[in-house]
């Protein structure tokens, strides 16, 4: 696998990102351009009228094979990934490229902008942060925290992010900030303040997909997929009758059928490492139970006692997660499997934030107005 | 008997301290407090308040037409009433027509409904007037101005208000005015636009109107005549023989300010909320000419129920808190317009999702009664498909199921958008939307809210109205006074 440097990229663009990412991941599992037989190229934030594969060709020129962009909002990074796989998995292809690339910085604005939606007026002034800041009003309020109280179990898990990624020396940020910081910081879109949002990052991340059985061929110490889960909630949020704000059938549906496909009853205990999608702190908060790791209700207590802490019993956003290592956003899916491929393997670029005998991890994006999550499992053992 | 059914009014939450006016510009205070549009109203917004106002109460099958008078249309070319027809869920199969040009608009409007319905052609009418007309900058019109609309339904059928007469005049004087080009309204000198315009109008209106009708000024409990200040209000009074501490109506000039097209009927309103069965009232208006018109009211007015009205909306306010703040709402001074849109405003979508757009129309299936917003085809509950009744929201009050605070997505004036997802008692559909004439630190969840008609945005050369919530204004639904 490979990945770039995440941050203000001002001096690079999408296809130098492209190079960065893929020939990292070309090195790591000791083959070249020649040896790519599909390609799937994530992206989200292209001209209306689409780019197609037109990046990883320009950039990367792959010569004559397929090349196939997908969007899928902030999952987009794990839908190219999964793409490949089942590129691979359908016996078409041996060796194929997940390739995920997101330029952020050259649109002029910080975020992802206003009107986010699908219609001229339905959602004119829907926001990202405005959004999830819906699911943390109401979560304060079905759980009885205080906006006070709330907003002090989600700053804690913006300080250990930031601590995670002040030790990762490709994230966006490496600054560490107190608690108090994060409670005193600017409000964005109440009840969230500036270091409940993910950086606006520049990124790129590459994986080299191939065949389980030929695995050990490239590398001594593949790491294999052992489940793949993507679910789309049926409805916008907003408008969908019922809905609960404070759980998201697309996270509840897509981790289970991940876990069962990697065969995991108790993923609290089974998982090793999480990297989720902490686009905002709420949206960590809400799926440590939607995932099962905590009970619902109950994350405050785990945050609390700092199980999801990188010395904790299942460490959660080791590499500073989006919050710190940035979210350039078709990029991020293949960027949060990076840092559970090379914990696995034990080669993580820095020894202090290296994780003992990690066996089984997950990686984990969750997106649009939120309505889309997919998870993937990853582990040592094939089988 | 052809006269009035139903009426209603609308007064924007925001009012401006005419003292805040005085001291940016170092001169005299007419003393009070102006309406002012907020910045997602216009004539438009305010004249679906009115209506909607006018028709609690009534069914809709009994309105066949709506008239619309401004002179602030945010259209030059585009019927305005079209658009109030869809948006307050009339017709489609009802006459409309806009009214422009002159302050006496509305009782032009008024008229024509009136003979529309004596005539046959017509069985209810809806006559509403809306105006947000802008003074120069330091000028008087800019303190004596103020924003309102108001509606009337004219019909054959329980009417309240029976017209029993009518008179007009017109009168050609370069008085006030505005050119197509012209954003401020412009006038002549003040002296002679009082004395030989308003007056002299006014005066040969009433008088000659009188005479036709054979009744004198002791024969009436109320007048209505829509001044342009206060003084000029109690000498036009005094010199046609009316008694200014009994029979005229309250201007509203110190609370609200003239409200140009609307105004006639803004008192009007007001007055019909505590006449009495038997009642004589003198409706006039002024403007090219002037309008004259009896109403009488009848044993019907004691059945009214009750209405936000003029006094409801007087009732509740926030005063902004500077005068720039209405430069800005009114579009006087820039605004930095927050973030840049991603969606492009597209007059297709807007026409091929009217119902869910303008009507605020949702869906209730009709296989397991789930109400969902907008219209889905398909049932989100049970998916059944196209097995649906449409059902009307816009007049549903609803709850705030959960909101944010949204410091990115405002313009520099308005910096924090609150966006809420309401819950409508209506089936409980969820609306995600915008809220608006709130406090943004005083909204919370479960706490209650009705849906306002907002211009939301400008884009693609055209206005982008839609659906907001807002705290249910304070002064509620009034009883009428007896």
């Amino acid at each position: 696998m490979g990945c770039t440097q995440f941050g203000e990229r001002w001096h690079v663009g999408p296809n130098d990102l492209a190079i960065e990412a893929t020939y990292e991941a070309y090195k790591d599992a000791g083959i070249g351009p020649d040896d790519i037989q599909a390609c799937w190229f994530g992206t989200v934030t292209a001209p209306m009228i689409g780019i197609a594969g037109t990046v990883p060709a320009e950039a990367l020129k792959l010569k004559d094979i397929p090349i196939t962009r997908v969007e899928n909002w902030c999952a987009t990074g794990h839908e190219a990934l999964r793409g490949a796989c089942l590129g691979v998995a359908s016996g078409t292809y041996d060796i194929v490229l997940a390739l995920g690339v997101e330029k952020l910085k050259d649109t002029g604005f910080p975020g992802l902008g206003t009107g986010r939606g699908m219609h001229p007026v339905y959602e004119a002034r829907r926001t990202s942060p405005g959004s999830f800041a819906l699911a943390a009003t109401r979560y304060f309020y079905q759980y009885g925290l205080t906006p006070e109280e709330g907003k002090r179990v989600l700053a804690q898990i913006a300080v250990k992010n930031h601590h995670n990624g002040s030790m990762c020396p490709k994230a966006h940020f490496h600054n560490e900030i107190t608690v108090e910081q994060a409670l005193s910081a600017p409000i964005i879109s109440w009840p969230l303040g500036l270091f409940d949002c993910c950086g606006n990052s520049d990124g790129a991340a590459a994986a080299i997909v191939v065949r389980a059985d030929m695995a050990q061929e490239f590398r001594s110490d593949p790491i294999y997929i052992k489940g793949l889960g993507l679910s789309m909630d049926c409805m916008l949020p907003h408008n969908r009758p019922g809905f609960e704000w404070t759980t998201f059938p697309s996270l509840v549906t897509s981790s289970r059928r991940a876990f069962e496909e990697a065969g995991i009853k108790n993923p609290r205990q089974e998982l090793d490492i999480a990297e989720v999608h902490d686009c905002f702190t709420i949206t960590e908060l809400v799926i440590y139970e939607d995932f099962g790791f905590s009970p619902r209700g109950g994350a405050k207590e785990d945050v609390d006692s700092g199980f999801f802490a990188i010395e904790g019993a299942l460490p959660v956003n080791t590499d500073g997660g989006l919050k710190c290592f940035g979210h350039p956003v078709g990029a991020s899916g293949l960027r949060m499997t990076y840092e559970v491929y090379k914990q696995i393997q034990g080669r993580a670029d820095l020894p202090q934030r290296q994780l003992k005998d990690v066996r089984l991890g997950l990686s984990h994006t969750f997106g649009g107005p939120p309505q889309v999550s997919a998870v993937a499992i990853l582990g040592r053992e094939l089988g | 008997m052809v006269g009035i059914a139903s009426f209603g009014a609308y007064i924007p939450f925001s009012r401006l301290s005419r003292d805040d006016i005085s001291k940016a510009w170092g001169r005299a205070s007419m003393g009070g407090e102006r309406s002012v549009a907020n910045n997602d109203e216009d004539s438009i917004t305010m004249a679906a308040e009115a209506i909607f106002d006018c028709l609690r109460g009534v069914e809709r099958q009994r309105v066949d037409g709506i008239l619309f008078a401004s002179t602030t249309a945010p259209y030059k070319e585009k019927q305005c009433a079209t658009l109030l027809a869809w948006v307050t869920d009339i017709g489609p199969e009802t006459i409309t027509a806009d009214y422009a040009n002159s302050l006496r608009s509305a009782t032009s409007a008024l008229r024509a409904a009136v003979d529309a319905v004596s005539a046959g052609s017509t069985s209810g009418v809806l006559v509403t007037a809306a105006d947000c007309r802008l003074g120069y900058p330091r000028s008087d019109f800019e303190q004596s101005f103020g924003d309102a609309a108001a509606a009337l339904l004219i019909a054959n059928e329980g009417v309240v208000a029976a017209v029993e007469g009518s008179y007009s005049h017109c009168d050609e004087l370069l008085d006030v005015w505005r050119t197509p080009e012209d954003i401020f309204v412009r006038s002549w000198e003040g002296r002679w636009v009082v004395e030989q315009g308003y007056r002299a109008n006014m005066e040969l209106a009433v008088s000659t109107a009188l005479k036709r009708w054979g009744l004198v000024p002791k024969d009436f409990s109320k007048v209505i005549f829509p001044s342009p200040d206060a003084r000029t209000h109690r000498r036009l009074a005094q010199a046609l023989g009316f008694d200014e501490k009994t029979q005229l109506q309250d201007p509203y000039l110190a609370t609200v300010g003239h409200s140009g097209t609307a105004h006639p009927l803004l008192m009007l309103v007001a007055a019909l909320e505590q006449a009495q069965p038997g009642d004589r009232i003198l409706l006039t208006a002024y403007g090219d000419g002037a309008d004259a018109f009896m109403l009488r009211i009848t044993e019907e007015i004691e059945g009214m129920g009750p209405r936000r009205g003029v006094r409801g909306n007087l009732a509740s306010k926030m005063v902004l808190p500077s005068y720039e703040r209405y430069l800005s709402y009114r579009g006087i001074l820039d605004t930095e317009p927050g973030e840049p849109f991603r969606l492009f405003p597209s007059a297709t979508v807007l026409w091929r999702d009217r119902s869910s757009v303008l009507r605020c129309h949702g869906s209730r299936c009709r296989v397991c009664g789930t109400v969902s917003y907008p219209i889905q085809r398909v049932c989100v509950n049970c998916r059944s498909n196209d097995d649906y009744d449409e059902v009307r929201l816009s007049d549903k009050p609803g709850k705030v199921f959960t909101f944010s605070l949204d410091n990115l997505a405002g313009r520099s004036d308005d910096p924090v958008v609150v966006q809420t997802v309401v819950e409508s008692e209506e089936g409980s559909a969820r609306i995600y939307c915008m809220m608006t004439d709130c406090q943004p630190s005083q909204v919370r969840v479960d706490m209650p809210v009705e849906l306002t008609f907002r211009r939301i945005y400008e884009g693609g050369g055209f206005h982008n109205y839609f659906w907001k919530c807002r705290p249910p204004r304070e002064g509620g639904n009034q009883d009428r006074e007896h």
